[in-house]
């Protein structure tokens, strides 16, 4: 039997975000804050198959080269995420993403009681890594400690 | 060097020496006694008591009223604009203008942190929900060291609410400036010590140890700092009724202990400390609430940059 393939043609410039975890490239455009309103052209492809992680989404945006504190906080979601930036359809620069050391607004507080979860202030959230490995972050209001697997959930919505 | 305008919204705010200098002129306002000073007479003080407060708001009261400097403020958030639906922001935007400094307790975790980046005038935190309560841990280390002539080498136990009592964690941070020979955390496993506060301890090197009862630990210790366990944490009533036994602080208990062991609270105290205790050598918590001014004081100088 033939194999079927799905194609997504090369881009000419812009970013292409490899290995991204199965399932999760509309996280991804959702931390990068892209939400197709902005033109750019943008594939998504998802649970495509890959030989490191078995299977794998992939996000291609022409015309936009992400720059690194914006691809470091895939690491939240997708730490195995590769970052391609492409031109002339070549990749000039490849890296990895990494977690950086304060991260602002993209998480909401677990603790209730945490005053940047008080719906009168208009407090933006920041929380700051205190442990890379394993991945432990804290809240720097209440000081709340939140474990790398539980990110996902506090992803503000 | 110096605390002149600074925000205290942790302990950890302070250095070991910030502490030290602060304690050096808390001596030098109890040693004159209920003098009146005019060192701070062209400034205001805002009072911003969002929850419940006797001790904090009217020893911050007495202190600046002592140095010569008026208070303005409110006791519980009812009587104010923010009953009404005024965010903690505006509330804060509005003192810092009226006053030299703020005094806030909240009873959300971060509020005060939040003011302090709200206020262009220095915020001192009275208590933010269950994290912080700077000023009280200055009165609990001056009280340690004026009974011990230090807060190095001496074996010390918090007891009783670890988790929510912020008084508690408060000192636990407090002692990671200094070097207490050990620390035991004595608590119902349910109110164990939070894991940010261990790990500030980890990290600073402070020897420690989790316990069930006081009993165990007793013949070792030279201060027992006691919060109250609060019923309203325990979602079955039979479960507190359990525990609070272990907790409570009686005569026959100290009697186990070594010469000069001291009982430190926080106040307000219910019912975890036997009454007869109150009036033995052991008590040393009024005393501790009385040295709440003094220590206040200092602070207030200090922060206003005033020579004493």
């Amino acid at each position: 039997m033939k194999e079927e393939r799905l194609t997504v043609s090369k881009i000419r410039s812009g970013t292409v975000i490899d290995h991204i975890p199965a399932g999760k490239a509309l996280h991804v455009l959702r931390i990068l804050g892209i939400t197709g309103s902005e033109g750019y052209r943008t594939a998504v492809l998802m649970n495509v198959e890959s030989r490191k992680l078995g299977r794998k989404d992939i996000v291609k945006i022409e015309h936009k080269k992400l720059g690194e504190d914006e691809t470091n906080l895939l690491a939240l979601i997708a730490p195995t995420a590769t970052i391609n930036i492409v031109e002339g359809y070549e990749i000039v620069e490849k890296r990895r993403v990494r977690i950086p050391e304060r991260i602002r607004r993209l998480l909401t507080c677990p603790n209730p009681t945490c005053i940047t979860r008080s719906s009168r202030e208009d407090v933006v959230t920041s929380f700051k890594l205190v442990s890379r490995d394993p991945v432990i972050l804290q809240c720097e209001y209440c000081g709340t400690m939140v474990r790398g697997e539980e990110l996902e959930n506090l992803l503000t919505k | 060097m110096g605390l002149k305008g600074r925000d205290v919204v942790s302990i950890l705010d302070l250095t070991r020496g910030e502490l030290e200098a602060l304690f050096e002129t808390a001596d030098k306002f109890d040693r004159r006694g209920r003098a009146r000073y005019r060192l701070l007479e062209d400034k205001v003080l805002a009072l911003a008591f969002f929850e419940p407060s006797t001790r904090t708001r009217l020893s911050f009261e007495t202190a600046m009223k002592r140095l010569g400097g008026e208070t303005i403020g409110f006791a519980g958030a009812e009587a104010t604009s923010v009953a009404k639906g005024e965010s903690l922001t505006d509330t804060i935007r509005m003192l810092d203008s009226y006053a030299d400094a703020i005094v806030l307790r909240h009873r959300y975790e971060g509020a005060a942190k939040l003011a302090a980046e709200v206020a262009e005038n220095p915020v001192i935190n009275g208590g933010d929900g269950r994290q912080h309560h700077p000023t009280q841990s200055m009165i609990d280390l001056y009280t340690i060291r004026r009974l011990f002539g230090t807060i190095d080498g001496l074996n010390i136990a918090l007891a009783g609410d670890l988790r929510y009592a912020r008084t508690a964690a408060s000192l636990a941070l407090a002692l990671t400036l200094f070097r207490p020979r050990h620390l035991y955390l004595v608590s119902p496993p349910q109110l164990t010590m939070r894991p940010e506060v261990l790990r500030v301890l980890d990290e600073a090197g402070v020897r420690y140890s989790v316990h069930g009862s006081l009993d165990d630990v007793v013949e070792e210790l030279d201060v027992i700092y006691v919060t109250r366990i609060q019923k309203e944490r325990f979602p079955d009533p039979m479960e507190y009724e359990k525990v609070r036994g272990s907790y409570r602080i009686t005569l026959d208990l100290l009697k186990k202990g070594r010469k000069g062991l001291k009982v430190l609270h926080p106040l307000p105290k219910v019912d975890e400390i036997e009454l007869a205790v109150d009036h033995s050598e052991y008590a040393a918590y009024f005393q501790q609430a009385a040295w709440g001014v003094p220590v206040r004081m200092a602070l207030l100088t200090h922060i206003f940059g005033v020579e004493v």
